[in-house]
Order: structure tokens, then C-alpha cells, then sequence
């Protein structure tokens, strides 16, 4: 089979966004509230305990050196979880993709369409958050505002690989599968709540193979306004794992589609 | 495309799943305007013919030309100008009732303005402008089914394929789907459904097929059909005596014995009727009309399809 992918799968995009809107005070709620209690719980609970934290030649206090950490994991949950359980929901109970399949739509673009969306949700997810996290005084505007497309580029990553698994899945409790054995451990030892430079030497490689890992490299760099190499291994290694799972997404969806 | 060329042209059209084989090399044509059937139990290969036909499913092997594209290389074209109305509930429900027709037309690149106009003229002549506003799980089933065919429309399609369109609902809903389907007929539109209701097709098709284990038995208009396989009489004796199926197969007609019943086709002439009466004074002896039920059993056998 061969992939077709004309402008179209924006008509996706705007059919998620329609309904994204219609509950959209709903949806601002988790990217709202999410870090300010991560940020109350470890900033005033936690760090008391724990102190700086060395970052490259600075000292930097525990609260922001989680707080674009926050932000990387709201990146990969927005849009891993969209495009893992949102579009299994719309492709096998609601039968919101086979009713486009019957129209100009192909499967490519539906697909491309629900990745593209669920990139979407993590950049709005990722505005959100950086305003609440801007009231702590933890962001060094104007770099941080890279943080919006890298938010882009990450979601793109995770929201390919969710649709991986989706492609592949025959029922939707298979998906605690991926998020116990990829999702959990990345958001716990990708260099989030503590330095990679805490795990022993083979946990530091396994967790640099993982795209979690870059993303919060990325993010926290640019959060604290520096560029360094972190960042630019971060989004190589970002395109190079979209450009490895986008078409493997797009060719599985394909056979599982059309039959 | 000239008026004389056919709507659709399938040529030895074939569908296989793995080593299963869904449609068997078979060959029909849909004119223009008319409203064309393909009946056959369940996995008799409906279903997988028409989503060929609307280019959701590759085809194994032979042509498929709809609007004299084939389907192979112009899928999108053809796609843009059908409207498909599928088996199940596809109308979505994150969305209210016109969202789901403005969203749909978007596929489509309609824009707006023409999308919100035809929704108002679709909603209307389907009577469900008073639930513009609703959610699709505060419907019922014969409204969701009437959604869905109007939706179906919104592309002002030069075909409209249904894909059992009144399955599950109940006879007063039936009714007012058939009739709609009918004014639509009359305003031209070709019309190609699938459907186990023998009843539903003598009402709407001017020209079916029957079709078992992928391939066609039989094509013609009901009426045609009839004539050729059963007759247009049919005598029906319940709890047959011994005495009188001895008679009967005496006689040089064409019967069916079930046990319980006996059926005699091609019964013309009103003499065995009244002969049987007379003799046997069997109270459960009917003399009826030949349907497109008879047909379709004599055809596809009475043994359960699982």
C-alpha cells in the first residue's frame, strides 16, 4: 500500500478541535491545576528536605528543577494518551474513522490528522503550564518560548509511537501494557524528579535511549534560557524517532483499517 | 460521463480475506436512477461488494468502474461523489446534531456556508430540524438511521449507497425511511442498498441480485424474478395429512415438503386450490401470492447461517 497524504487530514485536526471545544473548560482544567499542585507539593512539601540541585555550573532549586519537567511529562501524556486511548475510543467504539473513511478522507490522513491533533493538545497544554509555572518566577523569557514547538516536536514523537500501539492493541486495557512498561518508567527515570547522574551508569543509558529523557533535556535547558548540546541532541533525536515511528504508524494503521 | 454508460461496471470482481473468499468473480451493472439490491443471507458477500464499491476496501482482483473511473486509481474522485450510509451507527457522539453534518461536509471541503444551508434543507426534509441541537445518544434508533442517510446526502451525492438501512428499527420507522428513500428515487438520485428484507426490496429496487457464499444466484427486478423462480401463485397446506401428500405427489407440480408444511409453487390455476379444499377439508390450506421471500429461500436453501 502506499501512502497518500494530501492537506486534508487538517480536516481531522478541525474535527477534534471542534470537540475539544465544546468541553473546553474541561480540558484546561489538568494543565492548569496539575502543576500547581506538583509545584505546591514539592516546593513547599519536599524540597525543605532536598535543597539545590546542581545543574551544569549553577545551583538550581529543587522546585525549578522539576517544574520543565512537568511540562516535557505534560508533553508526552497529552499526546501518548491521545492518541492511544482518544483515538482507539473514536477508530473502534464511536466508528468516527470508518464514517471518514467513506468520504475524500484516506487513512493516512485520518491518522496524520490524529497525531497532528494530539501535538496540538500538548503545545496548549504546555501554554497552560508555563504561565502557572511563570507566577513562581521559574521561566527566563524569551528562550523559554522555544519551549511552544519543541512542545510541537515532542508531541509529534509520542503522539506517533501511542499510535503505534494503537495500530497493534486488540482491546483498550492492552494499553496499561505501554504505559506501565514505557510511559511510567520514563516518567520516573527520565531525568525528571532527580538527576540522571542519581542512577548507575547502565540506568543512565537505558534512560538516554528513551525519548522522555531528551524532551525534559530540552525543556529544562530552555526553561533556565540556555542552549547546549543537551538541546541539540535533544531535538535531533526527537525528529529521528518521529521519522522512525510515523510511517510505521501510519503503514500499521493502514492494514488495520482497510481491509 | 454520457447518460447511456452504466453507474457502476463490476467485471469479475473478486474479494478474498487471507484464504477466504468474500465475493466470487462476479459481474452486474447499475444503471442510472435506478435503485438496485443486492440481497443475500448473512456472508453471502453484500457488505464486502459495496465497500469495494465505495473504496473502503481494496479489490482482490477483476474491475470495478463507478461514474466510468476505476476504483483502483481514482478512489478520492469517486468518493467525493457518493454518499455511503453504513451498517452501523457511524454519526459521531462527541458532536450535536449539526456539528455532525458540518463536520462531515468539511471532509468534503464544502464550505460552511453551503454546509449549513444543505444541513437545514437535509434536516428538513427529513423531519429532524427540532433536533438540531441534540446529542446523538438522546436519539432514537429511527432517527439515528434517518441522521445518518441525511448526512450521507450532504455531498449532494450522484449515488447513495445504504448499507442495511433499516435493520433494528421498528415498522413505523421503517416506513418513514422508505419513504424517504422513495422521494429521493423520484428526484433521480441512483440508489444501490443490501438488505435481508425481502419486503424492503420488492418496495424499493427496480433491479436486484441475490447473492450466496459470494456469488450471484440470481438478478432481475422482483417481479421478473417471480415469474422465473416460483410462479406468481403459491398453495400452502400446514399439517399436511398422509393421504394428501400421497395426492399431491401423485399430481405433476412442483412441492416442497417440510414436515409441518407443504408448498406447492407455480400454482397457477385455481383448480388444485379448490380441489384440495374439497377433498381434504384442510382448514390450514392457503392459496397466496408468490413473494420475493420465496424466491430468496428457494434460492439460498432454508439452513441457518452462522
Amino acid at each position: 500500500m502506499k501512502i497518500d497524504i494530501s492537506l486534508r487530514f487538517f480536516r481531522v485536526w478541525q474535527r477534534n478541535l471542534a470537540v475539544y471545544r465544546t468541553s473546553w473548560k474541561i480540558n484546561f482544567l489538568p494543565p492548569f491545576l496539575e502543576p500547581l499542585f506538583y509545584l505546591i507539593a514539592f516546593g513547599v512539601g519536599f524540597s525543605g528536605l532536598i535543597g539545590n540541585i546542581r545543574y551544569e555550573t549553577t545551583q538550581v532549586s529543587y522546585v525549578s528543577f522539576i517544574a520543565p519537567a512537568l511540562v516535557a511529562i505534560n508533553i508526552m501524556n497529552n499526546s501518548f494518551f491521545e492518541s492511544t486511548y482518544g483515538s482507539f475510543v473514536r477508530m473502534y467504539y464511536q466508528k468516527t474513522f470508518e464514517a471518514m473513511m467513506a468520504t475524500p478522507l484516506n487513512a493516512e490522513e485520518i491518522i496524520t490528522g490524529e497525531i497532528v491533533w494530539g501535538a496540538t493538545k500538548s503545545v496548549i497544554g504546555t501554554a497552560i503550564m508555563m504561565v502557572v509555572i511563570s507566577f513562581f518566577g521559574l521561566v527566563s523569557y524569551p528562550v523559554a518560548l522555544l519551549i511552544l514547538p519543541v512542545a510541537f516536536l515532542g508531541g509529534i514523537a509520542f503522539g506517533a509511537v501511542g499510535m503505534c500501539f494503537t495500530a497493534v492493541v486488540k482491546t483498550i486495557d492492552l494499553f496499561n501494557l505501554p504505559v506501565f512498561l514505557f510511559v511510567t518508567p520514563m516518567f520516573l527515570f527520565g531525568g525528571t524528579f532527580f538527576p540522571l547522574s542519581g542512577l548507575p551508569v547502565w540506568a543512565q543509558q537505558v534512560a538516554l535511549a528513551l525519548p522522555l529523557t531528551h524532551l525534559v533535556n530540552v525543556v529544562r535547558a530552555l526553561n533556565y534560557g540556555i542552549f547546549n548540546q543537551d538541546v541539540l541532541i535533544g531535538i535531533c533525536y526527537l525528529i529521528v524517532f518521529s521519522l522512525l515511528t510515523i510511517p510505521y504508524a501510519l503503514f500499521k494503521m493502514q492494514r488495520r483499517l482497510i481491509k | 460521463m454520457d447518460n447511456s454508460q452504466p453507474l457502476i461496471t463490476a467485471t469479475n470482481l473478486k474479494k478474498s480475506f487471507g484464504d477466504f473468499i468474500a465475493v466470487r468473480e462476479i459481474s452486474f451493472t447499475v444503471e442510472k436512477g435506478v435503485c438496485f439490491g443486492l440481497l443475500g443471507p448473512n456472508g453471502a458477500g453484500k457488505t464486502s461488494t459495496i465497500k469495494m464499491i465505495y473504496g473502503a476496501s481494496p479489490v482482490t482482483a477483476g474491475d470495478l468502474s463507478v461514474f466510468g473511473l476505476d476504483i483502483k486509481t481514482k478512489a478520492r474522485a469517486i468518493k467525493s461523489r457518493i454518499g455511503v450510509c453504513q451498517q452501523e451507527n457511524t454519526l459521531d457522539p462527541d458532536l450535536n446534531v449539526l456539528q455532525n453534518f458540518e463536520i462531515f461536509a468539511s471532509y468534503f471541503n464544502i464550505d460552511k456556508k453551503t454546509a449549513q444551508a444543505r444541513t437545514m434543507e437535509l434536516l428538513h426534509f427529513f423531519a429532524l430540524e427540532q433536533r438540531r441541537n441534540f446529542r446523538v445518544a438522546e436519539l432514537s434508533g429511527g432517527m439515528v438511521r434517518r441522521l445518518i442517510i441525511a448526512r450521507a446526502l450532504i455531498n449532494q451525492p450522484e449515488l447513495l449507497i445504504l448499507d442495511e438501512p433499516t435493520i433494528g428499527l421498528d415498522p413505523q420507522s421503517r416506513h418513514q425511511v422508505w419513504d424517504k428513500l422513495e422521494a429521493l428515487k423520484e428526484q433521480g438520485l441512483t440508489i444501490l442498498l443490501t438488505t435481508h428484507y425481502m419486503d424492503e426490496a420488492s418496495r424499493l429496487c427496480d433491479e436486484l441480485v441475490i447473492m450466496d457464499n459470494g456469488t450471484i444466484l440470481a438478478q432481475g427486478s422482483p417481479q421478473s424474478l417471480i415469474s422465473k423462480y416460483t410462479g406468481h401463485h403459491i398453495i400452502e397446506v400446514t399439517e399436511p395429512g398422509t393421504d394428501l401428500i400421497k395426492y399431491i405427489q401423485g399430481k405433476d407440480v412442483w412441492q416442497e415438503n417440510l414436515g409441518h408444511r407443504l408448498i406447492i409453487y407455480a400454482a397457477g390455476e385455481h383448480d388444485l386450490y379448490r380441489d384440495i379444499c374439497s377433498r381434504f377439508e384442510n382448514k390450514d390450506c392457503v392459496l397466496r401470492s408468490a413473494s420475493l421471500e420465496d424466491v430468496f429461500l428457494i434460492l439460498t436453501g432454508r439452513e441457518l447461517r452462522e
